[in-house]
């Protein structure tokens, strides 16, 4: 279908803006959405559970530090950490759910196109290892920066990490929380397991969010001091075009653009988006801290 | 007005029993017409009165003077009189002192029981039995030898940190007093909680480390089992019991759990969090695996007493090997026991290995390969993240340095 009305300058093939050209004036920039509000409240949801989950799960596994002791006392013992530890478990299982119920209606009901295959799809593809190697290559210098589709492989591995974790960890936390009932289709050896499996992937997506997923998300040069396009789920043209070029190539060329179109973040979502953020990576590199520290110190 | 009136009586007396040669004493009235003077002294300024009353009401009331100072035969006295012996009447208890501890550690310490010097009256007995005129019966509350008296009577050395110190003694007043059998005499003023005597004997204190003690190692616990009889019959009965029987020094008993003189409630969060570590000093890999198990961990955090400790499945006294069907661990056993806390425990669910080591491929070889499999996982994730984006990291410094302004 054509799209007479696109206006927009084609971004032929990405050529360094000389320094002297203003940035055009944020009246005029254009912004796109990037996240629905449902997939921000996810996102807020998973994150804020995860913060209180990886703080009183450290407590757990780290139960013989000072620091852990002191923070149960500080709470009301371990009964609250065990109860706080609970309820975000089923608020995340919950919001896990949903997600998942959310994207079976897209993809299997609703026969939604990019859902389960293709360039907008969170499946990996042949392009995503060929976009791991030409990355590589550009680390070293070796080749031409590689150019990114909807999502990158790295947030793809966020993605299925996270999905993975939740299953694996949600599965064995719900076996101990209900051991009995569980031990009817599960050997007794499977509970010592489930406790294995819990806290070691417990402290792998510890240590992936907090020292990995916040750099290459936020904390990089080209994010920092953080990117807010998961709060405010908007982001600027200029970001857009850099960050995902074939994304918003396809998106001109099919001539869609109007319907991703929307308005600029509004000033208090941004201030919003800053200190819920920053109090997210301020706890999270202090769990960080801790996790690392009571791993290797004992 | 009274004390003109004594001291007219008194050099009357003097006067009179001057101008007579000395003739034998009345039992005590003729003492008493003197020495019941309140405030008499001897020359060196010691009191030598003695209350008429409260010594008739003592225990001694039907002795006379001269029963006990018994080198005053007459009137006039010799200006000092002898020591009183009290083991002409109470041989056993003076022998029994004589080779007690106190009556070491008086050789060079003053004020001990079982010596004449400062700090202590002026007589062996006296610093645990009280004014010689006034000793009553131990069941009277009066006594400072009564149940509920005696640690105060024993505290009065006992909880004087320099005399702990001096002798190389644990201040053990202020444990006891805070103890539970400290509480039952002080708070609940209960007459057969154990007091210092019950444990360590009276006269005859001897050294722990006296095998004729009640307080060495292996007469423990008989010595506790004097009250305690059904927990001693336990232990007795379970393998600690059996081995310090068959001789083992290293095997523990009561006091090794529970203390000697700190003894908690049982039940209490304190002694419930402080013992589980003791069981450890001797099974060391048992208590490291309880540590890696939620058992431990839950335990430890803010005092969190519910999960189970050793012997909420070994039993506390009379503890028995798995291969002993009586056993709580027993195979058979096993539901009974986690289903005190597990409710709806099943013959799956006690297959859980409460003292499992993932570290050890021989004995748990699943575990063992899950953890293994674990801990790739975390490590090679995280490795190669970290130097993919230690690399990004880098590049994108070394691209914006170099003038795009995105990289």
């Amino acid at each position: 279908m054509p799209e007479p009305t696109e206006t927009v300058p084609t971004p032929s093939v990405p050529e360094p803006l000389p320094e002297m050209v203003p940035a055009p004036e944020p009246s005029r920039q254009r912004w796109f959405l990037r996240f629905t509000l449902a997939q921000r409240y996810l996102h807020a949801v998973l994150f804020t559970t995860f913060l209180v989950l990886a703080a009183t799960g450290m407590v757990m596994r780290f139960s013989g530090s000072v620091w852990a002791i002191r923070l149960a006392r500080q709470v009301g013992g371990f009964g609250a950490i065990l109860f706080f530890h609970k309820f975000c478990a089923l608020l995340l299982t919950l919001a896990f759910l949903i997600h998942v119920r959310d994207v079976l209606a897209r993809g299997v009901f609703h026969r939604e196109k990019g859902i389960f295959w293709g360039s907008t799809s969170m499946v990996a593809n042949w392009k995503d290892v060929k976009d791991l190697f030409a990355h590589f290559r550009w680390f070293l210098g070796l080749g031409p920066k590689p150019q990114f589709e909807r999502y990158a492989y790295w947030e793809k591995f966020d993605y299925w990490a996270v999905f993975w974790g939740m299953v694996v960890i949600g599965f064995s936390g719900y076996a101990m929380w209900f051991a009995p009932f569980f031990a009817r289709f599960l050997p007794g050896w499977a509970l010592n397991a489930a406790l294995i499996i819990h806290s070691e992937e417990g402290l792998l997506a510890i240590l992936f969010i907090f020292a990995i997923h916040f750099v290459n998300t936020h904390l990089r040069p080209d994010s920092f001091p953080m990117d807010y396009v998961i709060f405010t789920g908007r982001e600027s043209e200029e970001e857009f075009k850099q960050r995902r070029p074939l994304e918003y190539q396809r998106m001109i060329a099919e001539g869609r653009s109007a319907t991703r179109i929307t308005d600029a973040p509004p000033k208090w979502l941004i201030n919003f988006s800053r200190v819920v953020g920053f109090t997210a990576i301020l706890i999270g590199l202090t769990l960080l801290v801790l996790a690392l520290s009571a791993y290797f110190v004992g | 007005m009274k004390k003109h009136f004594s001291i007219g009586v008194s050099i009357f007396a003097s006067v009179l029993l001057f101008a007579l040669p000395a003739r034998p004493l009345r039992a005590q009235t003729d003492c008493l017409s003197c020495h019941g003077t309140p405030g008499m002294t001897d020359a060196s300024g010691k009191s030598v009165s003695v209350d008429g009353d409260k010594f008739h009401a003592s225990i001694h009331g039907s002795l006379k003077c001269t029963d006990c100072h018994a080198n005053v035969k007459g009137y006039p006295h010799p200006a000092n009189a002898a020591q009183v012996d009290c083991s002409t009447c109470h041989a056993d208890e003076a022998s029994g002192l004589a080779g007690s501890v106190h009556a070491k550690a008086s050789a060079g310490a003053p004020g001990a029981p079982g010596v004449g010097a400062t700090g202590s009256p002026e007589h062996p007995c006296l610093s645990c039995h009280g004014d010689p005129h006034q000793i009553v019966p131990r069941t009277d509350p009066a006594s400072p030898v009564y149940p509920l008296n005696i640690p105060k009577t024993c505290g009065a050395c006992h909880g004087n940190p320099a005399l702990a110190k001096q002798h190389g003694l644990t201040n053990v007043y202020g444990l006891y007093m805070d103890s539970i059998h400290g509480f039952a005499v002080s708070r609940e003023g209960l007459l057969v909680a154990a007091n210092c005597t019950s444990c360590h004997g009276s006269h005859g204190i001897l050294s722990h480390t006296n095998p004729q003690s009640p307080t060495y190692r292996t007469n423990i616990p008989n010595t506790c089992g004097k009250c305690h009889v059904g927990i001693n019959e336990q232990y007795q009965a379970g393998i600690h019991g059996k081995a310090v029987a068959a001789g083992n020094q290293n095997a523990p008993v009561c006091t090794d759990c529970h203390t000697a003189h700190t003894i908690l409630e049982p039940t209490s969060a304190e002694f419930r969090m402080q013992s589980t570590p003791v069981c450890g000093n001797c099974h060391r890999d048992k208590f490291s695996t309880y540590r890696d198990t939620f058992h431990s961990q839950l335990g430890l955090l803010g005092g969190y007493v519910q999960t189970a400790r050793c012997w909420d499945c070994h039993q506390a006294h009379e503890i028995l090997p798995a291969r002993d069907p009586r056993s709580p661990i027993a195979p058979a056993n096993l539901i009974t026991t986690c289903g005190k806390c597990h409710i709806g425990a099943n013959a799956s669910f006690v297959q859980y290995q409460p003292h499992a080591n993932p570290r050890n491929r021989r004995l748990s070889p699943a575990l063992y390969f899950i953890r293994l499999f674990m801990n790739l996982l975390l490590a090679s994730v995280l490795t190669f993240f970290l130097i993919h984006t230690v690399l990004w990291l880098v590049r994108s410094h070394l691209a914006r340095s170099n003038g795009g302004k995105h990289a």
